[in-house]
This record gives structure tokens, C-alpha cells and sequence, in this order.
């Protein structure tokens, strides 16, 4: 993008000017101030990835772009109900090696064999919860529905619910962690394994730490994939919220919010920056070129416009912080690798865009 | 005047020049206390700036600049535009080995806000190698410093034989022949 276009100007020159203006224009009755909050220090340890593993193009992206809102695989037969779940709930997230010798068929016996483990475990002394004593129940189920193209496998979902001991036979079991493992359009990574291998690279988890790294760590024994935690950059950030903003929500939706921690500095600065949705919206469409293809550019012309307004106002560059978390009507995302997603419509673009970036950790 | 020149002024017997230019002043300070460390047998004198065009009150002070390093970390955006805006104020003929890319930072990939696709177009487009690094690990640090040490001694003529012109042909991708 900066080649060819002059040394002395961004990669975007008269563009973001005009774009700069047209968007304070725009933004200007209905911004709300951007407000600043004191949060607790985070340490940050080095991550240990390869730096370039993803040096072509963004989320998978060839140079020129990539199209939008794909639809499930099945959408006349989709049940809302099967979905209903994942939404509304914070998920965090993991990247997880290919599965090595898993039987749709054989669910029942994992989820005994699952269940005896946790039971084993809390026998070991690595209590689970103090106090009450809860057995744990474990469900296999496989969503057929929840995939991308036919070459996807079907999403797996885990769930841990506990009845406890002490109270009646006919109580309810409480639903006290649930996860579920998903591909969604996860082609690149399913077309290069052999045999006996099942791709569901994308784990999302919902409930404690310690159940999660319990499940995890029996279908590691198990199946012997690896698990890591899936971080989210800032550059994976914007191009999620430049996305998000841009997609038609019926009724009003929630501010789209942006916040940015400030580095370096004695005491840790947040800055929270919430644009009104019909706005960013409308900024999104005069940069988006061609509906349906998003380049980089595009994101980063997007991007620019809110920087610069920010700018205007309170004059700090917001291009120097780190951008920590996104939200907006149908998803938010922080960078720890939380999301949230809720919108039942765009479940499946969320998914694929979550899938590439597992796919792009796990390579 | 505000352009910087190569050859505008004379060179000092035994020293060597460079100029450090990018937004984040704290990390430029490691770096060239790393420079100033390693043993050497000339002279060297290291200019932190956090952009261009220097201030011309002081012009006269300056010595010859052999070498300038554009510092972009990876973390923020801001500096990557504000090297970009620099560029600006350096002449054409600098560009011919005596300009250098330092990516900083790259030790945290999950916390990378820019392309580094866009920062090597951008180095291409001037003809000037790219080096990655995490300045903030001490080891790297370093062998930095000694790369650079190396890179500016050739910019300044102390290496007979070898010019800056070496540098851009050192860049040639194989995938592109």
C-alpha cells in the first residue's frame, strides 16, 4: 500500500483527509466523550509465537480481500435452539491441535470416561469446589448444525453440570461449565491431515478455570492434542471492529466501544472511546469499496478516521496505545481472548473469523 | 535546510555519526547506551531524535551523519506514521545503504498492531534493509547494537573495500529472481 504513492504521504493520502473530515462531520453531535478509567496493572509476559507465521495477508486474507457473512452450512434446517447457547455468554478461547482417533460414535463412553476422570481427580485432593460435595455429570452432544462447508466437522459441545448431593432426587442439575469445540470453515487445516485426525481447531469455555484445565487436560491424555490459550492482537481487533461496525442490525444497537490502554506510564490509563453504531456504520460504508470484500487498507483507512477525530478533540494519539477490547451490537472481543457474541444471525462470521485465527496459532 | 544531507558537511577524522529516529525515546536510550558499550576503536557520537526535520538552531553543532535508523515498534501505529512523515526530510541519495528499518518489539506477536507485510513494502520502497529485533531482551539488544555498529562502520568508509551500496544489494529476494 505505501509503495507507489510518494514518500512523503501515508499509505492512504488525500483519502484519509477527506475520510478525516467526513467522519467529524458525522460523528460530531452524537459522540460521546471518551471517558478515561484506572484499572489494575497487567504484566505482560514475551509470547513465544513465530512473528511472521502469518506474514501473508490478515485472518488469511490474500492481498486483495476476502467476503463476508457466510452462512451456516444447513441454514434452512437450523434450529435457533442449537445455537442459542453460544450466545450472550463471555467464551474464552483456546486454539486446539487436530484430535487424533476421535469416534463421533463412542460420545457416551467419553462422557463416562470424562466423568470418572473428574471424580479421580477431586479423590487426588485437587478439589474442585470446598465444601459441598457435588457430583459432576458430563454430556458429549455433537451440533451437526454448527459448521461452515461440508468439509467441517460437526461442533462437539462438553457440558458439566452438578447435582448436589445433600439436596432432593428431583432438583435440577445445575449447569456449572460448559465448552465446545468448533470449525468453522477451517478448510486449510482439514484438507492437510491424514487419516484418523478430527480438525475442530477453535475450544470456547465458559465457567472455571479449574474445570476447564480438567476437560482440557483429559482430552489431551486422550486424544493427544495440545491446547493454548488464543490471544487477540490489536491489528485482529481493528479488523474485527471494522467488520462488526459495518454490519445492518434492525433495531438499536449498542454504542460501538473501543478501549485502549496507554503504555508506559507510572499508573495504567484506559481510555474508553464509544461510537454511535448508525455513525460508525456510515463512516464503514464511505471506505468500504466493494460490499462483501474487505482489504486491509480498508481497515486501516477506518481505523485512521477514529484515530484522527480522537485526536482533534483531545489531542492524544490514540494509534500509540494498544487497543484491548471491542465491542459493538452483534460481538465484542478482548485481547486475552474473551469474546462475546450477540447476534444469532452473524454467529457463523464471528466463527470463521475466530477458526482462522486458531487455525493461524496452531500452524 | 531542513533536508539531511550525506555529504553536506566534512567528515571527522576516526568517528562516526548516527541518528536514531522513532517515537518511543525510552527504548532509543537502551539502544544506544547498548551501542556505546561495545568495544570499538573509532569515535562514535549517536543523535536520538524522535522525528524529523531536526531543529536548525543547532545545525552547525552537528557533525556528518553516516547512518540514520528509523525505529518502528510493532505495538503502535503511531510510530510506523510517524517514520512514514519523517522520511520526508531526508535526501534521495541517503537511500543508498545509508538508511536503515529497526523493528522493535516483535518478541510480542500478540500484542502487534501493524503489518509487518506494510513495514517491508514500506522498506522496499526504499530501498533499505529491515532488521526485526526485541530490544528489550538483553541478549538481543546486543547483537543489535553490533549490527549496527557494523552497518554504520561500513556507512562511514572506515571498511576498505566494502561502501554502503553493498547494503542494497544484500536486500535481493530470491523469490523475486
Amino acid at each position: 500500500m505505501a509503495a507507489g504513492r510518494g514518500p512523503a504521504r501515508g499509505p492512504t493520502g488525500a483519502a484519509f483527509e477527506r475520510r478525516g473530515r467526513a467522519a467529524a462531520a458525522m460523528a460530531e453531535e452524537a459522540l460521546e466523550d471518551g471517558r478515561t478509567a484506572r484499572t489494575l496493572p497487567s504484566l505482560r509476559q514475551l509470547s513465544r509465537a513465530l512473528p511472521f507465521a502469518r506474514s501473508h495477508g490478515r485472518l488469511g486474507v490474500s492481498a486483495s480481500g476476502r467476503l463476508t457473512v457466510p452462512a451456516l452450512c444447513s441454514q434452512e434446517s437450523a434450529d435457533p435452539q442449537q445455537t442459542a447457547f453460544a450466545l450472550r455468554k463471555a467464551w474464552t478461547l483456546y486454539s486446539v491441535t487436530p484430535l487424533h482417533r476421535f469416534r463421533r460414535s463412542r460420545l457416551s463412553d467419553y462422557a463416562r470416561l470424562l466423568s470418572a476422570f473428574i471424580a479421580a481427580e477431586k479423590q487426588k485432593g485437587l478439589a474442585v469446589e470446598v465444601g459441598v460435595e457435588l457430583d459432576i455429570k458430563v454430556a458429549l452432544s455433537s451440533l451437526a448444525e454448527l459448521r461452515g462447508s461440508e468439509l467441517d466437522q460437526a461442533a462437539l459441545l462438553v457440558q458439566l453440570s452438578s447435582r448436589s448431593r445433600a439436596s432432593s432426587k428431583n432438583s435440577e442439575d445445575k449447569l456449572v461449565w460448559s465448552g465446545w469445540f468448533c470449525s468453522m470453515f477451517g478448510d486449510e487445516l482439514s484438507e492437510n491431515v491424514p487419516e484418523n485426525f478430527t480438525c475442530l481447531p477453535l475450544f470456547l469455555t465458559h465457567g472455571a478455570e479449574s474445570y476447564t484445565s480438567l476437560v482440557g487436560s483429559w482430552f489431551q491424555k486422550t486424544f493427544d492434542c495440545c491446547f493454548r490459550r488464543l490471544a487477540i492482537s490489536p491489528l485482529n481487533l481493528s479488523w474485527m471492529v471494522a467488520m462488526w461496525a459495518g454490519y445492518k442490525l434492525e433495531r438499536a444497537a449498542s454504542a460501538v466501544e473501543l478501549v485502549f490502554s496507554m503504555p508506559c506510564l507510572s499508573q495504567p490509563l484506559d481510555i474508553s472511546y464509544a461510537i454511535h453504531p448508525e455513525d460508525a456504520k456510515a463512516l464503514w460504508d464511505t471506505v468500504q469499496k466493494t460490499p462483501g470484500e474487505i482489504t486491509q487498507g480498508e481497515v486501516d483507512v477506518f481505523m485512521d478516521c477514529l484515530y484522527a477525530h480522537f485526536h482533534r478533540h483531545f489531542k492524544i494519539h490514540l494509534s500509540a496505545a494498544k487497543l484491548v477490547k471491542v465491542s459493538t451490537g452483534i460481538a465484542s472481543a478482548h485481547c486475552d481472548g474473551i469474546v462475546k457474541i450477540l447476534h444469532s444471525q452473524y454467529l457463523p462470521g464471528v466463527l470463521m473469523l475466530l477458526t482462522e485465527l486458531a487455525i493461524s496459532q496452531i500452524q | 535546510m531542513s533536508v539531511l544531507r550525506p555529504f553536506d558537511k566534512l567528515p571527522m577524522l576516526n568517528s562516526c555519526a548516527l541518528l536514531l529516529v522513532g517515537s518511543d525515546e525510552a527504548i532509543q536510550q537502551k539502544l544506544a547506551e547498548a551501542m556505546l558499550r561495545e568495544k570499538r576503536s573509532f569515535n562514535i557520537s549517536i543523535h536520538l531524535a524522535t522525528s524529523l526535520p531536526l531543529p536548525s538552531e543547532r545545525d552547525h553543532l552537528r557533525p556528518r551523519i553516516d547512518m540514520v535508523v528509523f525505529m518502528i515498534d510493532i505495538k503502535s501505529k503511531y510510530s510506523l506514521k510517524n517514520v512514514e512523515t519523517s522520511l520526508a526530510y531526508v535526501d534521495a541519495s541517503f537511500f543508498l545503504g545509508k538508511v536503515c528499518f529497526l523493528v522493535t518489539g516483535v518478541g510480542r506477536v500478540n500484542a502487534c498492531s501493524i503489518e509487518t507485510n506494510a513495514v517491508c513494502k514500506l522498506a522496499e520502497a526504499y530501498c533499505s534493509p529491515v532488521l526485526f529485533c526485541e530490544l528489550e531482551l538483553e541478549g538481543i539488544r546486543a547483537a543489535t547494537a553490533q549490527r549496527l555498529l557494523r552497518m554504520l562502520q561500513i556507512c562511514a568508509g572506515h571498511i576498505p573495500g566494502v561502501s554502503a551500496l553493498s547494503f542494497v544489494s544484500l536486500m535481493r529476494n530470491s523469490n523475486v529472481d
